[in-house]
């Protein structure tokens, strides 16, 4: 295995005539992780994952997927790639084998047994049309057409929408498989407890561009604490801190927030108001997104 | 060769039901001729006496009281304007439908090259006209056959030739129209057809207007000067496989190109 990263974007922008898509999006992600791409609607995510696959082209800046340019070798990364859409639709009157034996034919490759075993796993039965389907169970399709040749990388946009709890599991379950097979995980989600449990990295992208992009472990410890205050203490009190950002519904009896400033003059102020109690705890990476994209 | 597979099954059911519609047409109008055949003298004389209506269907340069006359005439109402219809809906669909049928997504995160599925697409339009043609001329040939009267091969081949040469124009038109829609493009077939029809009608009734041949597809596919010269006209051929290949390279230039929703 070559060591090109499975994702590599520089300056990476893609313009819908007027209207931006994406901006000078530098993203690396390594072969072999397990990498959460989060964002706000509009953020790009889609836009980045449709230039990367050759939907779109891109309008200037260079990328490579798996080593292979998306200009020049666009069919050398659809090969070892499996592609999940966030809405997934495939062609009227096809049956549910037909549409996973047609994504076969494509790659020309005979994929039955882990087809077969997949379906079974899913719980899917392969001789309803696709078309009668739900959402989820679609979705399900849409699953075993992208992983049932093992792909060098899985690129999944919000792949979980309209799965039930349980076919999640079963869902990061066949990830986490795929993964320690040695495929590249790449998906993009609102969901961050999601991208918090599976990932080992993800990005934020915001506006087109890419805020931070890390392993998880390093972004829970960005330096922004959550802190709580019991007691008297109200925003008007901290106006003269920077670095602050109020990040959930505050009750009439305690204040919440990120604090990214220094905790001294934090804990200076504190010292002059009616502080009940204090808790100082590392934000979960919900707490840090919010305070990235209200900040 | 996958995708042509798949493009020719997901149109079974439509190929099949114009073919039979196209063919029982034709097979009701030839199963009538032996009853008609006696008051043809009759016929002939009230089409003589309709002027521009006559020529604009060919009518005055053709014998209603044979067969080959009446075939012409009827042919190139029912195979020419049904095929015509089929052959824009077919190609004005090919490209469109992945886009507006969100699957375009699905196919191209395949290993598909763009020109691959064109030209496979492509293919599939051009064997499903095939397809309905030769059902067509069975029915046509078993018709003939059915009333005892004895097949005119030549004017016969050339007369379907020439509709699917028509056929072949139009869908290729259409086929590089498609490929810059997303959705809507029944009515644009459908229109171009319609259009072409209407142009060589009017190339028909008016001398001055002769020209129009040029353009339209039904130009050369007028059943009398098939009949009486024995071939088709290539001076009305020639622009009309220019068009058809316009349309095509089109369709390669923008959908090779182009973003794909």
């Amino acid at each position: 295995m070559s060591k090109d990263p499975a994702i590599e974007t520089y300056e990476l922008t893609k313009y819908y005539g007027k209207i931006r898509g994406i901006e000078g999006l530098d993203l690396q992600v390594e072969k072999g992780d397990f990498f959460g791409f989060i964002g706000p609607n509009g953020a790009g995510k889609s836009t980045a994952i449709r230039t990367l696959l050759g939907l779109i082209k891109k309008t200037s800046g260079s990328a490579k997927v798996l080593g292979y340019d998306i200009s020049e070798e666009k069919e050398k990364i659809l090969e070892n790639t499996g592609y999940l859409p966030s809405e997934i639709h495939f062609y009227s009157k096809m049956k549910v084998k037909d549409a996973i034996s047609y994504s076969a034919a494509l790659r020309k490759t005979d994929c039955s047994k882990r087809a077969a075993e997949l379906c079974e796993r899913l719980d899917l039965d392969i001789n309803k049309r696709v078309e009668d389907l739900s959402l989820g169970n679609r979705k399900k399709v849409g699953i075993i057409c992208a992983v049932q040749h093992h792909p060098d990388l899985l690129i999944l946009d919000e792949p979980t929408s309209g799965l039930d709890p349980l076919m999640q599991k079963e869902f990061f379950s066949i990830l986490k498989e795929e993964n320690e097979n040695g495929s590249t995980i790449f998906f993009s989600s609102h969901i961050l407890s999601e991208v918090q449990a599976y990932c080992r990295s993800a990005a934020f992208i915001k506006e087109g561009k890419i805020l931070l992009s890390d392993k998880v472990g390093k972004l829970e410890q960005t330096g922004a604490k959550k802190v709580t205050i019991r007691g008297d203490v109200t925003k008007e009190n901290l106006t003269g801190l920077s670095g602050i950002t109020y990040t959930e519904e505050n009750r009439e009896d305690a204040l919440g927030f990120l604090y990214n400033g220094d905790i001294k003059k934090l804990l200076t102020v504190l010292s002059n108001e009616n502080v009940k109690d204090l808790t100082i705890t590392e934000p979960s990476l919900e707490e840090i997104f919010m305070h990235y994209y209200e900040s | 060769m996958t995708i042509l597979k798949q493009e020719i099954r997901s149109q079974k059911t439509a190929t099949l039901i114009w073919s039979l519609s196209i063919g029982f047409m034709i097979a009701v109008c030839i199963l009538m001729f032996p009853e008609m055949k006696s008051q043809m003298s009759d016929v002939n004389k009230l089409f003589a006496s309709m002027g521009s209506f006559t020529q604009a269907f060919g009518m005055d340069k053709l014998n209603f009281g044979t067969l080959i006359g009446f075939y012409a005439v009827e042919a190139g109402n029912v195979l020419g304007l049904g095929g015509a219809f089929f052959a824009a809906i077919v190609g004005v669909s090919a490209l469109m439908k992945e886009e507006h049928g969100h699957t375009a997504e699905f196919l191209f995160t395949h290993p598909v090259s763009r020109v691959r599925a064109i030209t496979e697409k492509l293919m599939s339009v051009y064997a499903i006209l095939l397809i309905m043609n030769v059902v067509v001329l069975v029915f046509s040939i078993v018709s003939i056959l059915a009333i005892g009267e004895e097949v005119f091969w030549q004017e016969l081949l050339l007369i379907h030739f020439s509709y699917l040469l028509m056929q072949f124009e139009i869908a290729g038109i259409c086929f590089g129209i498609s490929a810059f829609l997303t959705r809507g493009g029944i009515g644009i077939g459908v229109g171009v057809a319609g259009f072409m029809y209407l142009l060589n009608i009017i190339a028909n009734i008016t001398e001055s207007a002769k020209f129009l041949k040029y353009i339209s597809a039904f130009g050369y596919t007028e059943s009398s000067e098939i009949i009486n010269n024995h071939g088709i006209e290539v001076k009305y051929l020639l622009p009309g496989m220019v068009l058809m290949i316009i349309g095509i390279v089109c369709a390669y230039g923008k959908y090779t190109k182009k973003d794909l929703r």
